[in-house]
């Protein structure tokens, strides 16, 4: 099953795009496994989530913690910290 | 009753009128007390700034303003509430985000926009990237950990 990956802000940037799909590889069952795995496809994502603990995670539009599962996720989005209000 | 309030949200990239707000809150009812209005406008930092860019989660960015807003209504005794916060390009002196709290009594309504905007600061998918006066690009705002702090003081025991 493809999973939709959305990026915002300085993530989406270093990224150098704003969503795609992906095919999850096994053993990829949480939020810190995806961000692990990410960081291993390429320079621009080793350069977006050279600091995992600060990325923020959602899935299907809501705020996850790291450790969530992600089996069964439609949309896992990755994003800084908000500064909205 | 509080459980009956439908919060009003709204995330658009216009501009909005406090006073309309504020009226269409309170327009035809005798029972509002209180209402407590919270505007944010972009300010130009000495004038350093020349326009704030806020990038926003289409869907999520209702939806947690949602949940935030359901909580508030849960938590003190709420007769209206309205949260609108805009995206997009903002200039200095433009509105950014405003919350309107009508309760009986002022003291719920303050708590309630008070703790709208701590939670909104921290958790609503906003992001500000500042366009700089001297034409150069400038970067994304960074988080500050005393917003953070300042939305865990109203954590319950229970969460």
């Amino acid at each position: 099953m493809s999973t939709k990956l959305i990026y915002f802000a300085w993530v989406r940037e270093r990224i150098g795009k704003p969503e795609e799909h992906v095919e999850l590889p096994a053993g990829v069952e949480t939020v810190a496994d995806l961000l692990r795995w990410l960081k291993s496809r390429g320079e621009e994502y080793e350069n977006a989530l050279q600091y995992p603990d600060v990325i923020r995670v959602a899935i299907n539009q809501e705020h996850v913690g790291h450790r969530e599962k992600i089996a069964g996720a439609r949309e896992i989005a990755l994003f800084p910290p908000m500064t909205g209000g | 009753m509080a459980s009956t309030v439908v919060p009003a949200i709204r995330v658009q990239r216009e501009d909005f009128d406090v006073a309309a707000e504020i009226a269409a809150l309170t327009e035809g009812r005798a029972d509002i007390g209180a209402v407590v209005t919270f505007s944010g406008l972009c300010r130009d930092e000495k004038g350093a700034l020349a326009a704030l860019e806020l990038e926003h989660y289409p869907g999520m960015a209702e939806a947690e303003i949602g949940r935030i807003a359901t909580e508030a209504i849960g938590r003190w005794p709420l007769q209206g509430l309205t949260v609108v916060h805009r995206h997009g390009k903002i200039t200095p002196g433009e509105n950014i985000v405003l919350v309107v709290a009508a309760s009986a009594h002022r003291q719920a309504a303050f708590e309630a926009a008070n703790f709208l905007m701590d939670y909104l600061k921290s958790r609503a998918p906003f992001w500000k990237k500042e366009h700089r006066a001297d034409g150069s690009e400038g970067g994304w705002v960074e988080a500050k950990e005393a917003d953070d702090e300042a939305a865990d003081r109203w954590k319950t025991p229970d969460k």
